[in-house]
């Protein structure tokens, strides 16, 4: 594999058999303007000024790594940094993407951003720069976790956005897209699309990762100066896999650097209760492009379950999907309790509060950290803070609030 | 020559145009497709396209959605739907069936398994909504090496280098969408369809059907002046769902028996 001179995407978004463009007629025309505008911008030293200016300013990068020493000692084995994506505005590396599409849309003169979400990180994310930008947002959100996350409901109503529930199929988030997808094409004359990962028609996996490839530039930089060296292997939870990809992409030519995502397994795989697509998935089409994807023998998407909402996604990236059949990447799975488990040596070891999703990282980085040696080092991707699964912890934990 | 181009040229020789209505295939529950599909060709259709069934619909709007969801409680898969295909052909050898869907269940059946079952069941043409041209040269060269037309959509944003790309890969007909939007949305403009239709059509060679927001005899006889077909959805699939207990066919051929006669009326005139 010739992964030194990586290029993927090819011009109509194919990263190997996965990628493309598979979406209605319609929106056809709608992709190619935003496909020529993202090259035009990317050329523009302005543009990318101004990204880098808003990275710095307003969500307040770079974010530190983390030798999180104490646990990595209690736990025996190779040593633990954490990429500290928790630490930007809004609490996630969601708001890295947001500002580039959002900076793109203004670009291209369109008044009125809307975006899908399923835990309401991504609709946060949207409605805050949104809010900056002085711009019109819709958030499509799934019936059921609009009852399942108030509390981003209501922060997203704060910053200005209108929040539409969405009443079909499984009322989340996979039906959230679908429902932002036929606003877009009603609306595609004044309306910009902001995906909130690396899925969707091309351009946007591309584009998505692109923006949030800033996570693994910094991190080339802050690790030889932290340890020396780069790690030995770079950890990072997958739903639609964009923190994922941010931290990987820089490092896929370094081929001494191991690349693990890891999926969630929910009540474990052999439940059927996860949402573990490049695990136990099959290739397929949906949301605009091939990839692996959770579907019965039928075609049907099926539904998901996991106790992080952002991971309850039946597709993933489809650049995930070149990398799990080249084997630049590997991919793994945790359960709902051991990502709790995670979550709680988190907190009461490192005084860190870390989101759910990135729990699924950081519970891996725990099972594999005491069968290595304690001169390795893993790099975890601390996606998000935890703030947000306050309700579903203490749910968990017969905690009465 | 295929059931779809006879049809076609049969009705030019008539100077009438072609009538296309759509139903999801086991929607309201699966034993009434057939008395449906049967009071389709009653109320006059031309052709009939059949909805198959996705978990994720994304470019339609909430009547046929709701259709699809309906139809899936009932676990109806391609395969079933091609089972329907063949019981129709058991009572109605000539009028042609376009099965209309996405692309993943037909992924999921594998595409020359299911070229070879959708010819055998006596399928004319396929539509797959979320497989534009650059995607699809595979499939296009599949289903025309078993004698079925690959069915193409544009739309009033395409650009005409499309249509070229369309011309080459599909057969059979192409699907106007007359709207920005999904099924069922808005009314439709019918200026900018009267405008379009004569460069699609001298382009690509083919019939050019119109369909999204044709509700009424009056927009379909509208339409059939300028297009070579009305393809109507939403309504019927509304008709079907405000239906009382068993009357849905009798129903839905009185609906469509009046769009027929306004279409026709207007040929005459
Ligand atoms: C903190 C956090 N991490 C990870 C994810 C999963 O998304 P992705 O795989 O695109 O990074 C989410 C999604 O909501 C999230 O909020």
């Amino acid at each position: 594999m010739q992964v030194n001179e990586y290029n993927m995407p090819d011009d109509r978004g194919h990263f190997g058999k996965y990628g493309g463009i598979f979406v209605a007629e319609t929106l056809i025309p709608a992709l190619a303007e935003l496909n020529a505008a993202y090259e035009q911008a990317q050329k523009d030293p302005e543009f990318r000024a101004e990204f880098e200016d808003e990275l710095e300013h307003y969500v307040g990068r770079p974010s530190p790594i983390y030798h999180a020493k104490r646990w990595s000692q209690l736990l025996g084995g190779a040593q633990i940094y954490l990429k500290r994506e928790d630490l930007n505005h809004t609490g996630a590396h969601k708001i890295n993407n947001c500002i580039g599409q959002a900076l793109l849309a203004r670009r291209m003169g369109k008044p009125r951003v809307i975006a899908e979400t399923g835990a309401g990180q991504h609709g946060v994310a949207t409605a805050t720069v949104a809010a900056r930008y002085g711009m019109d947002c819709v958030v499509y959100m799934g019936s059921e976790d609009i009852r399942r996350q108030a509390a981003n409901v209501y922060r997203m109503k704060l910053l200005g956005a209108k929040v539409v529930p969405v009443e079909s199929g499984s009322k989340t988030l996979k039906d959230a897209l679908n429902e932002a997808m036929r606003d877009w094409v009603t609306n595609i004359a004044d309306t910009f699309y902001i995906i909130g990962t690396v899925a969707g028609p091309h351009p946007y996996p591309m584009m998505v990762r692109d923006f949030q490839a800033v996570i693994g530039r910094e991190c080339l930089g802050q690790m030889s100066a932290l340890a020396g060296r780069q790690p030995d292997q770079v950890i990072a939870c997958v739903g639609g896999g964009s923190n994922a990809m941010g931290i990987f992409y820089d490092y896929i030519p370094h081929t001494d650097v191991k690349l693990v995502g890891v999926e969630a397994a929910g009540h474990g795989i052999e439940s059927g209760k996860h949402a573990a697509s490049l695990t136990a998935g099959r290739p397929g089409v949906l949301h605009g492009n091939r990839t692996y994807l959770l579907q019965d023998a039928n075609g049907q998407i099926i539904e998901t379950h996991s106790i992080s909402a952002g991971l309850d996604y039946p597709g993933v990236g489809p650049e995930h999907a070149w990398l799990k059949d080249s084997g630049r990447a590997e991919y793994v799975t945790v359960t709902d309790d051991e990502a709790l488990a995670a979550f709680h040596d988190l907190c009461g070891y490192e005084g860190i509060i870390p989101a759910l999703e990135s729990s699924h990282a950081l519970a891996y980085a725990k099972r594999l950290a005491p069968t290595l040696a304690q001169d390795r080092i893993l790099l975890v991707n601390l996606s998000g803070r935890g703030d947000k699964d306050m309700h579903t912890v203490a749910e968990k934990s017969g905690i009465q609030f | 020559m295929s059931r779809i181009a006879a049809k076609f040229s049969a009705l030019q020789s008539q100077n009438r145009k072609a009538l296309i209505p759509f139903i999801t295939a086991g929607d309201p529950e699966p034993g009434q497709t057939l008395p449906l599909m049967r009071a389709l060709v009653a109320g006059g259709a031309d052709i009939i396209e059949l909805g198959v069934p996705f978990s994720d619909p994304m470019a339609d709007g909430p009547t046929i959605q709701r259709a699809s969801e309906r139809a899936l409680a009932y676990g109806v898969s391609l395969r079933i739907v091609l089972g329907m295909v063949h019981e129709f052909r058991k009572v109605d050898a000539t009028t042609p069936v376009v099965l209309m869907g996405y692309a993943n269940p037909v992924e999921a059946y594998g595409l020359e398994n299911f070229a070879r079952d959708a010819q055998a069941a006596g399928v004319d043409g396929v539509l797959i909504v979320d497989y534009p041209p650059e995607e699809c040269a595979e499939f296009s060269r599949v289903m025309k090496a078993v004698g079925i037309d690959p069915i193409f959509l544009l739309a009033p944003t395409s650009v005409e280098a499309r249509f070229a790309d369309v011309a080459q890969l599909g057969s059979g007909y192409i699907y106007y969408v007359s709207l920005k939007g999904v099924t069922g949305s808005a009314t439709i403009d019918l200026d900018e369809v009267a405008r379009r239709i004569p460069a699609i059509r001298a382009q690509v060679g083919m019939p050019v059907g119109v369909g999204f927001g044709i509700r009424d005899a009056v927009s379909a006889a509208r339409i059939a002046s300028v297009a070579d077909a009305v393809v109507i959805g939403s309504k019927i699939i509304e008709t079907i769902e405000q239906a009382p207990a068993g009357t849905a066919p009798a129903l839905v051929t009185a609906f469509l028996r009046e769009v027929r006669a306004a279409m026709d009326k207007r040929e005459q005139a």
